[in-house]
């Protein structure tokens, strides 16, 4: 059983993002980068998965900074390779950077062809989420996202796959593998590693880096998007603080429903 | 009285520990239970520190380090304080047996996994941004200065840590002690964004990889600078600097906030004419009390203001209750709740307020969040307040 688990860096918004002066792009002077939290999550499920089967993980990330950071915690987690790829396309859009990871995936030596590929299902700076599944056409892979759950039967070659539906439905697929996942949660919460085995691991060494293999020119892998112009929201209007006492407070709220129709 | 000594040896392990003769007469206890009797979490606790001690001793090592029941040491000092051997429990010996649960643990509780991790990636437990660590300095109503900017020596670098940095109700705390120092004519300086946690939770919570790099990257700002003696408003980062850091060469006399103001009492006493009229009962915090032994600056702090009088609770002293928040119980509450364990701060909230005291004054940052927050579930908060002993004396302060 062999697993591949796909993770990328996204913009840590605990600092207050910024545009740079092209007006175009984030200013990256303050600018940190954070694993994408469905990814984690990702690894999670794949590590709860070799925990039970024995599976091989093998966890592959775009260069980035602070990506080591990713990649030896991953290792030290429990993952058995962990591949920096150099030289994807950044930023340039959904199409092109599954184009750009179709193209370079099957090259790395021994990455594919893997039982399962998972990813985050989305993420902050794709809520678009159509990475996975255009990946998952390209490889020729059958794709479910937006999953919480795997559970593998190995010997019959498939996977019983849980999503959430609004109302607490939850809805239960079968698929043949190999295929591609994408998650947006698991069983329980990514795992914790104590610093000092991910210090082991980074003095282990051992991330293995790749470059990319330049995507083909096929009508699948569309124009690359160009980013025009970026702004931050403006604000519309703000929030009425209402001061007083319960009861004062309680007619205020009373009033403004009756004023716009809502009592 | 047990008394608080510098770690020897940086690098200690459980498996080192049991290895050295020194390690071993850790072991000689005498089996006597009042480690057990007297922890605050004892009757609740599967494997209290004299079990436990009896396992390792046994060879029941494995045993001994699966589960989460030490997750519930609240590290307060009380086991290595009645220990008639004096055996360094809360300091040596539960950490290195900690560190290694937690390399089993199959989840750490959310909570504590947060803190850890945020105190990794961003230096403090709650999450905030790096950037802003200095951001309570607008408000100080006095100049701040930040060590970098300063650009020569200073007499003290003052060591503000993350609650008193972050915490809304902490800032109160920073920004007193800022009034005071300036009061005082202290040459003195903050690092801003270059500080850094000082780890001591993380260490006493068995996260020792956690507290290397913290105490890697602070020794290294520390180098950079030039400065004759350390200050800090928290007693974990205290002990840390005084106790553990040395061990990795840090060579500089270090201060609590509450000792250092109390040895210049006699400048300060002119100053603290503003009439306050509280009655106030104050907390000895485990670290600073039972583990330094330090009650009186706070209470001689305490009895200069003007208009105020003071009462002691039950617990006083080496004999204080534990407010639940050392070696990482500060993010153990909804574990301990799940557990059925009672908060700690409750209780001592319960004897705070049977002493008909308005103000609960304490010297440690995570105790405003933990007694406001037990006054507010016991219905106390119309009756008492909480205050740092620094932001009651910025208040006697003379504008």
């Amino acid at each position: 059983m062999k697993i591949l688990v796909m993770m990328k860096m996204v913009p840590d918004i605990v600092e207050e993002l910024e545009v740079a002066g092209d007006g175009k792009s984030l200013d990256q002077e303050y600018l940190r980068f954070i694993v994408n939290e469905r990814d984690e999550y990702a690894l999670e499920q794949a590590l709860l998965l070799k925990d039970r089967l024995q599976a091989t993980v093998t966890v592959v990330a775009p260069e980035a900074p602070e990506v080591d950071d990713v990649l030896f915690t991953a290792r030290a987690k429990g993952a058995d390779r962990a591949i920096k790829v150099t030289g994807l396309p950044v930023g340039s859009g959904a199409r092109a950077t599954a184009a750009a990871l179709a193209a370079t995936l099957p090259g790395i030596d021994g990455a594919l062809p893997a039982d399962l590929v998972l990813g985050g299902c989305q993420s902050i700076d794709d809520l678009d989420g159509f990475v996975a599944p255009l990946l998952a056409a390209a490889l020729g892979l059958p794709y479910l996202g937006l999953v919480s759950r795997v559970a593998l039967d190995a010997g019959m070659g498939k996977a019983t796959v849980s999503k959430e539906y609004a109302g607490g439905v939850m809805g239960r697929f079968e698929v043949t593998l190999p295929a591609l996942l994408g998650i947006q949660g698991c069983e329980k919460p990514p795992r914790y590693v104590p610093i000092a085995k991910v210090r082991a691991a980074i003095a282990a060494g051992g991330i293995e880096k790749v470059a990319a293999a330049a995507a083909s020119a096929s009508a699948s892998a569309g124009v690359p998007l160009e980013i025009r112009s970026m702004a931050k929201p403006e604000a519309a209007g703000h929030a009425e603080m209402l001061q007083g006492s319960a009861r004062d407070v309680a007619e205020k709220v009373a009033d403004i429903l009756a004023a716009r129709g809502l009592l | 009285m047990a008394q608080a000594t510098v770690l020897e040896m940086p690098d200690l392990t459980l498996d080192g520990l049991l290895a050295t003769p020194a390690g071993r007469a850790l072991l000689s206890c005498i089996q006597c239970g009042t480690c057990a009797g007297t922890c605050p979490y004892g009757d609740v606790m599967r494997h209290t520190p004299r079990r436990l001690i009896g396992m390792l001793r046994e060879g029941f090592i494995e045993e001994a380090l699966t589960g989460d029941d030490l997750l519930s040491c609240v590290t307060c000092y009380d086991c290595w304080s009645k220990c008639p051997r004096g055996l360094r429990l809360t300091d040596v010996l539960l950490p290195l047996v900690k560190e290694q649960v937690l390399l089993r643990l199959p989840q750490v509780p959310a909570e504590l996994q947060s803190a850890l991790a945020n105190t990794m990636r961003y230096g403090n437990p709650m999450g905030e941004s790096p950037r802003k660590r200095a951001a309570w300095v607008e408000g100080a109503g006095v100049p701040v200065p930040l060590l970098r900017d300063l650009g020569r020596p200073v007499d003290v670098l003052w060591i503000v840590e993350c609650y008193a940095a972050y915490y809304p109700r902490g800032q109160d705390n920073a920004r007193a002690t800022a009034r005071i120092l300036h009061a005082l004519g202290i040459d003195f300086a903050i690092l801003g964004n270059e500080e850094k946690c000082a780890g001591e939770c993380a260490r006493l919570v068995g996260e020792k990889g956690l507290f290397d790099t913290l105490r890697e990257q602070n020794l290294a700002t520390f180098a950079k600078y030039e400065f004759g003696s350390l200050l800090t408003s928290d007693p974990h980062a205290f002990d840390a600097f005084a106790y553990v850091y040395p061990a990795m060469g840090l060579e500089r006399p270090v201060d609590h906030t509450t000792t250092f103001l109390a040895s210049r009492l006699e400048s300060l006493r002119p100053r603290l004419t503003r009439e306050l009229g509280y009655k106030i009962t104050y907390h000895d915090s485990c670290v600073l009390g039972r583990h330094n032994h330090m009650h009186d600056q706070p209470r001689r702090l305490l009895q200069a203001l003007p208009g105020v009088s003071l009462v002691e609770m039950a617990h006083n002293r080496d004999n204080t209750i534990c407010c639940g928040g050392g070696g990482g119980g500060m993010w153990l509450d909804t574990f301990y709740k799940a557990k059925g364990h009672a908060r700690l701060s409750d209780r001592r909230v319960e004897e705070a307020l049977a002493t008909g005291a308005d103000v609960l004054a304490v010297s440690c940052p995570y105790e405003v969040p933990r007694f406001e927050d037990s006054l507010k579930v016991l219905g106390g908060d119309d009756r008492m307040v909480v205050r740092d002993v620094t932001e009651l004396v910025a208040e006697a302060l003379a504008d």
